[in-house]
């Protein structure tokens, strides 16, 4: 299902373009890796896209890292997924390591952790937006809000681990989902 | 078990189930690095989740942070690698069948089950790093407002973070 018209990419060409979408982005660059695949570069239409989003988003784990890995393995198998992911994480983790270095050195003094504290205050709060948003976003709420209220109880309230807390709960909020789906199609 | 191996097997199983991404597995992060291993205090958590926010790339090179402070540059990548490398396998194997998979009634049916499950994560992330941070009521009103302009205007959340840094370094968080 290579994209029409657009010649696949190189390796060399896979690093970059995600290289770009790696240091674009802060607080999330998916809105980036959608332009740069499907607009600028054209390696995916946008169907093709929202196909791989999918499953990206099917699966557990970091949903850009997950969609590098897919796209450049889809051209190029193993390397091409190491060539797209590398490009996506490489630029970034150069820089988070060199602010890593300034905080070994400079993490004890009061004004850069009454910064750090100052963007936690905020980091907290744009939390609290998504997790609304998402919320906000469920479908048939009556029935599956209270999965995200016993996921909250279990994980910040009596912290369980997460492992057993998801598979247990994956069970059963899936099950209900499968007959919901089927009563949706009932009607 | 040496330290780099032990890192690598934990943080790859959390991303076996990090449905949400790294944001969602915030609490488990912090539950298994802070209070079962004391491999980091909870100021160091924090902090290095701000360092994270601040910074360009996905939201998941906090996990590269959490490895860097363990173990160096070696803890910085394996804690990188474990948090790619199961979801990668998965998809290199998955891809040529999922077109036949999706919108099949099992596969909407996780999708529909998982939503909520990351909602709850999300929350509980939001909860644990304001509470880990110390916020007293001036912090918690900074967060309050950040999450009100983030829900009801499109501006770019980086001025929020440069807001937030510059009433902390001014001492009123």
């Amino acid at each position: 299902m290579a994209g029409e018209g657009a010649p696949a990419p190189s390796l060399k060409a896979l690093f970059l373009g995600f290289s770009s979408v790696g240091l674009s982005g802060f607080g999330g660059v998916l809105p980036f890796a959608r332009r740069m695949l499907v607009e600028e570069r054209r390696w995916l239409t946008a169907e093709e896209f929202n196909v791989l989003l999918g499953l990206c988003q099917f699966l557990p784990g970091p949903n850009v890292i997950n969609l590098s890995v897919a796209v450049g393995s889809r051209y190029h198998g193993v390397s091409g997924a190491c060539a797209a992911a590398g490009g996506l994480l490489g630029g970034p983790l150069v820089i988070v390591l060199l602010l890593a270095v300034l905080y070994d050195h400079f993490g004890s003094l009061a004004v850069v952790q009454g910064m750090l504290r100052g963007i936690a205050a905020v980091g907290c709060g744009l939390l609290f937006a998504t997790a609304i948003r998402m919320g906000i976003a469920v479908r048939d709420k009556a029935f599956f809000l209270p999965f995200a209220v016993l996921v909250f109880i279990g994980v910040a309230l009596l912290r369980w681990p997460l492992p057993s807390v998801m598979v247990t709960l994956l069970g059963l909020s899936a099950t209900l989902a499968y007959w919901r789906v089927q009563d949706a199609a009932a009607r | 078990m040496p330290l780099l191996a032990d890192l690598f097997l934990r943080f790859a199983l959390l991303f076996c189930v990090a449905f949400g991404g790294a944001t969602a597995l915030l609490p488990e992060m912090q539950r298994v690095v802070v209070e079962q291993e004391h491999w980091l205090d909870q100021a160091t958590f924090i902090h290095l989740y701000a360092i994270a926010q601040a910074a360009p790339g996905p939201n998941g090179l906090v996990v590269t942070l959490i490895g860097w402070r363990i173990a160096g540059l070696a803890g910085a990548l394996v804690a990188t690698l474990a948090m790619c490398l199961p979801m990668s396998v998965v998809i290199y194997f998955l891809i040529p069948h999922w077109e036949r998979f999706q919108g099949a009634r099992w596969q909407r049916a996780v999708q529909m089950g998982v939503a909520p499950l990351a909602v709850g994560l999300v929350f509980a992330g939001a909860a644990l790093i304001g509470g880990g941070a110390g916020l007293a009521g001036m912090g918690w009103a900074l967060a309050a407002g950040a999450a009100a302009v983030n829900l009801r205007s499109s501006l770019h959340p980086l001025w929020l973070i440069a807001v937030g840094a510059g009433l902390g370094l001014a001492g009123w968080v």
